[in-house]
């Protein structure tokens, strides 16, 4: 944002100040807030998105992956459920892009952009309301894990799970809006999220421990944040080291958000 | 036009434009406009679809950077004070724009709060709006379920929240229907009674004529004509007068009947064997007088005799030598207003 303050043509602009952003994002929150109570469909894949993986992953691969980490279903349990909460964070922040185009093949964008706000606003509102959404998604998976049999050993670890995956999906969030505001419509948005996201999800460690993958997987899975994150969930939740992974997931978060925010709010800024 | 000063267009003016262009790729959607909004007043921007009205209101509005030219709105820049212009100007586009999801009451109060006002302003001006424009019953109901009509009457109030100098209506009543057409029109002449200077771009000579005093006719993003209604009329050539006669076999010796009068300076009669009816083209109510007297002394039985505007088409004729560039919809010239017989 501070290039537009240094730029000459806006010199003579007063600059918006923090309250007044927090009371324009406060207004769009509440927006797609009131979006959900028309259309609780839009809840479902928040809602059973948890169910069906976990259930799918424990009692479909639960009984040999666990067999294969020297354990049984249980012992696959506690590995995958700290990997299901990384994977969501992603899955989710593919729902901050369609929305997006949705709203601008809409002219409430138009307006929006008319008024006396920071267009960054609009953006930063998006982002928590997915958020919120991500936050009630964990929640869900969380009951379904204990139902399974998840043993939660470290409620500190859990708490500082969810907000470090909160802060990797924010990140992540960005690359969706700036896919959204570029690409045409809704089905490009998702069509483009599924081509990114099915190979950072299963080339990860989330479902299974990489160790008999092949060398070059293994380079990929290593540096992949998916991995990372899940690896630092599983340090945090059940115990093991984490600072290595913590440090590469926060820096993968830094390095995402750097690129793609200005370029999400600059697109957004000159789109016609 | 004559403009007190040609730099600031004066003490009176409330939207400047100076040699205004924008182009994309080759194509010229505004090449070097000039206009004036005196405040208080309605100007029309006519044109055919393409003619550049919609990326005029865009620059307008700060949504759109001009490639070359100056343009200013309440004396703010629309280049380097695009927030502080933001907040004197209200935009009702071509289509509608709030949020279908929402209900009337929620899309007033979040504008109202994204334009600083505080949760009890916000609320007391969504209530107050939704009063004027008779939409307090459909309040709580989602805008996906309003009318095109009541659609347009909450695009329209959203538009006012924020007291705006200057209000820009984009086509404001294009795909509506007659009736509906008649409500905005009504709403629009009860704003511009509060005092807002109102920029509107239409497509049609009837609704240019019904709210604005003063006309800018642009054609390919050029300004083609500009000038007082009642000039711009007296240029195109006024009004058509359309007679049926009960019998359609009627319609050509009438024609020839009335070119045969010698009527001073009258144009030739058009004879529209579809529709069974004959138009006139008439100057002043002295030619108008004289075509209904004949029509009438002739003795026949006549359906009806109506005037019609020019349509944007005949005006462009008149104006520019050519057709409007783009297709026209098949909506007829103009009302018809009954004329006694």
């Amino acid at each position: 944002m501070s290039a537009t303050v240094t730029s000459p043509d806006h010199r003579s602009d007063p600059r918006i100040t923090l309250r007044a952003h927090l009371r324009h994002t406060g207004a769009l929150v509440r927006r797609n807030l009131l979006w959900i109570r028309q259309d609780p469909e839009s809840m479902f894949d928040v809602l059973l998105m948890p169910v069906v993986f976990t259930l799918l992953f424990v009692y479909v691969f639960g009984g040999s992956i666990g067999q294969a980490l020297g354990g049984g279903q249980h012992r696959y349990v506690q590995y995958v459920i700290p990997g299901m909460l990384a994977m969501m964070s992603m899955t989710l922040s593919q729902g901050v892009g369609t929305g997006f185009s949705q709203d601008f093949n809409s002219g409430v964008m138009d307006r929006f952009r008319s008024l006396p706000i920071g267009r960054g606003s609009v953006l930063v509102a998006k982002i928590a309301v997915e958020l919120g959404r991500m936050l009630f998604a964990t929640a869900v998976l969380m009951v379904v894990a204990v139902l399974v049999g998840f043993d939660i050993g470290n409620w500190p670890g859990l708490l500082a799970t969810v907000g470090l995956s909160a802060v990797f999906a924010s990140s992540v969030m960005w690359v969706f809006l700036t896919l959204g505001v570029v690409l045409k419509n809704a089905q490009s948005v998702q069509a483009m999220g599924f081509l990114v996201l099915f190979p950072l999800q299963f080339g990860s460690s989330i479902f299974a421990p990489p160790n008999s993958m092949p060398g070059w997987l293994r380079h990929f899975t290593d540096y992949n944040p998916l991995s990372t994150l899940a690896n630092t969930a599983r340090g945090l939740m059940t115990g093991g080291p984490v600072a290595h992974d913590l440090w590469m997931t926060l820096g993968w978060s830094a390095a995402i958000t750097a690129v793609t925010a200005p370029v999400a709010i600059h697109k957004f800024r000159t789109k016609t | 036009m004559t403009r007190m000063d040609d730099e600031s267009g004066g003490a009176g003016s409330a939207v400047t434009v100076r040699g205004l262009a924008k182009h994309y790729g080759g194509t010229r959607a505004l090449d070097g406009v000039d206009l004036d909004v005196r405040e208080g007043t309605v100007m029309g921007v006519l044109g055919p679809n393409g003619a550049g009205k919609t990326t005029l209101v865009r620059i307008l509005s700060t949504l759109l950077a001009p490639d070359a030219g100056r343009a200013t709105v309440a004396g703010y820049d629309v280049v380097r004070q695009p927030r502080q212009l933001r907040r004197v100007i209200g935009l009702t586009g071509q289509y509608a724009s709030v949020d279908e999801k929402l209900p009337g009451w929620e899309n007033l109060y979040m504008i109202g709060r994204l334009l600083d006002l505080s949760r009890r302003d916000a609320r007391a001006r969504a209530d107050e709006l939704l009063e004027r424009f008779s939409l307090t019953e459909a309040a709580r109901r989602p805008a996906s379920t309003y009318s095109g009509g009541m659609r347009r009457r909450l695009d329209l109030a959203a538009s006012m929240i924020g007291r705006p100098a200057v209000l820009y209506l984009d086509e404001p009543t294009t795909g509506l229907d007659p009736r509906t057409r008649n409500e905005v029109w009504d709403e629009v002449k009860a704003m511009v009674g509060d005092g807002v200077t109102v920029l509107l771009t239409t497509q049609y000579m009837e609704e240019a004529e019904r709210l604005a005093s003063e006309l800018t006719v642009i054609d390919r993003g050029r300004v083609v004509a500009g000038g007082r209604i009642e000039e711009l009329k007296a240029r195109v050539g006024g009004r058509a007068l359309r007679v049926r006669p009960a019998d359609p076999a009627e319609l050509r010796p009438l024609a020839a009947m009335l070119d045969e009068l010698g009527i001073t300076g009258l144009a030739t009669a058009a004879v529209d064997p579809v529709d069974g009816s004959l138009a006139v083209p008439v100057l002043s109510d002295e030619q108008l007088t004289a075509v209904v007297g004949a029509v009438t002394a002739r003795g026949i039985t006549i359906a009806s005799i109506t005037t019609e505007l020019p349509s944007l088409d005949e005006v462009f004729l008149s104006l520019t030598g050519h057709r409007a560039s783009a297709p026209q919809d098949a909506r007829p010239a103009g009302t018809r207003e009954e004329v006694a017989v």
